[in-house]
C-alpha cells in the first residue's frame, strides 16, 4: 500500500513537472537589451540604399551602409564592447525618430549614444548635427565652431570615424576650396549622391569654388553666406555678389550671415 | 542547480547575468505564467522581474550575492511583482476581465494536444486547492525549486514550507481520488 502511494505520488509529480513551461523564445534578449547588455539592429531604407541602424539602451549607437553583417556585429562590438543581434525591426518609437533626421527634419530626431567616442570626436559630430539639410560647411567652419580652429585635420578624421553615418550627416561637411572631399560611407561619389538627394548641386558648388568663389552675398542686405546657406539661396541672381574670402566681402560692408556663420577667413582654413 | 551563477555575478555583474537569464527562464517564465491570465503578461512579467533582478543585484554587496539562492530569490522577485500588479489591477477593475478572458486559447500542433490536455488537466487539480498550498507544490513540484529555495522564495520557514507542499500533495490526492469515484459512478450509472 505504501509504495503504491509512492508510485502514484511519483507519477503525479512528473505529471505536474511537464507543465512546467518553456520560456518564450525572444524571452533572454528582450532582458538583455532591456538592462543593457545587448544592443540589437536591423534593416532601414536609407536616402541612398538600405542601412543597418544599431541601437541600445542609451539611444541608436550605428548606422551603416548594408552589406556585410558579419563585420557590422564585429566592428560594432570592437567599438563599444558590447553584443549586438539582429532583430527584425526597431521599436517604432525610435524607427519614427531615425526617419525623421534621415528626411531632415531638425527636431525630434533619435536619442544618439556616443559613449564609444572621445569628447572631441562627440563635440564635432553633435555639431556635424546642427548644420541644416541641404546646406555644407567645411571642415574649418566646425573646427571653429567647436572652439578648435586649427583642429581641422582632427575634425576629418572624427568625421571619417562617425559611427552614426546619415543620421549624423558627415556628408555635409566639405573642403574649403569646394571640393566634395573624401567619405567614409562610400567614397566622394556616395557623398554626391547623398547630397544630391539633398537638393546639393556639387557641380555647381566646385564650379564657383574654382571661380574663386567662397562666399556669397546679396547687395540688397549686405550679408555674405556660405553658397548653399538657405539664405543665400534666396538671393536673386540680379542681387548676387561672388566674394573670394571674408576680408573682400567686409571691404565693402558687408556682414557675415549669422544663420551660416562664415567663417573670417583663418590662414589655417582647409 | 548553475552553482557558480552567484560568484560569476558576484565578480562581474554584465558577464553573469546572461548566464543567469539563460539559466532561469523557464522557471521566471514558468512561475509568470502561472500567476497571471493571460500569456503576454506571463512574459511581460518574467521580463521585469529579470530586469529588477538586474537593478538589484547593482545594489547587492559581492558577499550578499555569493549567498544568493538564486532560484528562489528569482521566484520570490517574480511572486512580488505579479502580486503587486494583481492589487493594482483589482482597483480599477470592475470584474469584468475575468469573465471576457479565456484562459487557454492558443491552438498547439497536433502532436502537443495530449501533452496540453494532461497539463490542464492538473492545473485545474492545482487550482481547486487553497492558494497557500497551491502554491507551494506548484513551487516544489512545477517548478522543480528545491525546499531551501522555496522558503527563500515563500519568505517563510523551511519547516513550514515541507509542511505545506505535503499537505498540498495530499489534497491534490484527494481531488484525484474524488475524480476517480465520480468517474466510476459515471461508468456505472
Amino acid at each position: 500500500m505504501r509504495t503504491m502511494e509512492m508510485r502514484e505520488a511519483r507519477a503525479m509529480v512528473k505529471a505536474m513537472r511537464s507543465g512546467a513551461g518553456r520560456a518564450p523564445e525572444g524571452l533572454a534578449d528582450a532582458v538583455l537589451s532591456e538592462v543593457g547588455l545587448v544592443d540589437s539592429w536591423t534593416e532601414v531604407e536609407g536616402p541612398i540604399g538600405p542601412l543597418y541602424v544599431g541601437w541600445g539602451r542609451d539611444g541608436v549607437s550605428a548606422v551603416e551602409r548594408a552589406g556585410d553583417p558579419a563585420g557590422f556585429e564585429a566592428d560594432y562590438e570592437l567599438r563599444t564592447g558590447r553584443s549586438i543581434r539582429r532583430v527584425p525591426g526597431m521599436p517604432p518609437k525610435l524607427l519614427a525618430q531615425v526617419r525623421a533626421r534621415l528626411q531632415g527634419e531638425r527636431t525630434g530626431g533619435p536619442p544618439l549614444d556616443l559613449a564609444s567616442l572621445t569628447e572631441f570626436e562627440q563635440a564635432v559630430l553633435r555639431k556635424t548635427m546642427e548644420i541644416p539639410y541641404g546646406e555644407v560647411r567645411p571642415y574649418s567652419w566646425v573646427a571653429r565652431e567647436i572652439g578648435r580652429p586649427r583642429a581641422v585635420r582632427a575634425v576629418g578624421s572624427a568625421l571619417g570615424g562617425n559611427p552614426i553615418v546619415f543620421v549624423i550627416p558627415c556628408h555635409r561637411v566639405v573642403r574649403a576650396d569646394g571640393r566634395i572631399g573624401e567619405y567614409g560611407a562610400g567614397g566622394p561619389d556616395a557623398k554626391r549622391e547623398v547630397l544630391a538627394c539633398e537638393g546639393i548641386d556639387t557641380d555647381e558648388l566646385e564650379r564657383m569654388a574654382q571661380r574663386g568663389v567662397r562666399y556669397v552675398g546679396s547687395d540688397t542686405t549686405s550679408i555674405y553666406c556660405y553658397p548653399s546657406c538657405h539664405h543665400a539661396r534666396r538671393i536673386s541672381a540680379a542681387h548676387e555678389v561672388g566674394f573670394r574670402d571674408a576680408a573682400e566681402a567686409r571691404s565693402v560692408g558687408y556682414r557675415p550671415c549669422k544663420s551660416c556663420r562664415p567663417l573670417e577667413g583663418t590662414p589655417f582654413a582647409a | 542547480m548553475c552553482a557558480d551563477c552567484p560568484d560569476r555575478l558576484a565578480s562581474d555583474r554584465d558577464a553573469g547575468f546572461p548566464l543567469l537569464v539563460a539559466h532561469y527562464q523557464d522557471l521566471v517564465y514558468g512561475i509568470a505564467r502561472r500567476s497571471t491570465r493571460r500569456p503576454e503578461d506571463a512574459e511581460d512579467l518574467a521580463q521585469d522581474a529579470f530586469v529588477r533582478a538586474y537593478r538589484a543585484l547593482g545594489a547587492y554587496e559581492a558577499s550578499r550575492i555569493r549567498e544568493l539562492r538564486v532560484g528562489g530569490w528569482l521566484a520570490s522577485i517574480t511572486l512580488n511583482l505579479a502580486r503587486n500588479r494583481a492589487r493594482r489591477r483589482e482597483v480599477p477593475s470592475s470584474g469584468l476581465e475575468a469573465v471576457v478572458e479565456p484562459p487557454d486559447a492558443a491552438p498547439g500542433p497536433a502532436t502537443l494536444v495530449e501533452e496540453r490536455e494532461a497539463d490542464t488537466v492538473w492545473q485545474r487539480r492545482l487550482e481547486a486547492l487553497p492558494t497557500r498550498f497551491r502554491r507551494a507544490v506548484e513551487l516544489r513540484h512545477v517548478s522543480g525549486l528545491s525546499y531551501p529555495e522555496l522558503a527563500e522564495a515563500l519568505g517563510r520557514p523551511l519547516g513550514t514550507v515541507k509542511s505545506d507542499v505535503h499537505r498540498g500533495v495530499r489534497l491534490l490526492r484527494q481531488v484525484v481520488e474524488q475524480e476517480g469515484i465520480v468517474a466510476k459512478r459515471e461508468v456505472e450509472r
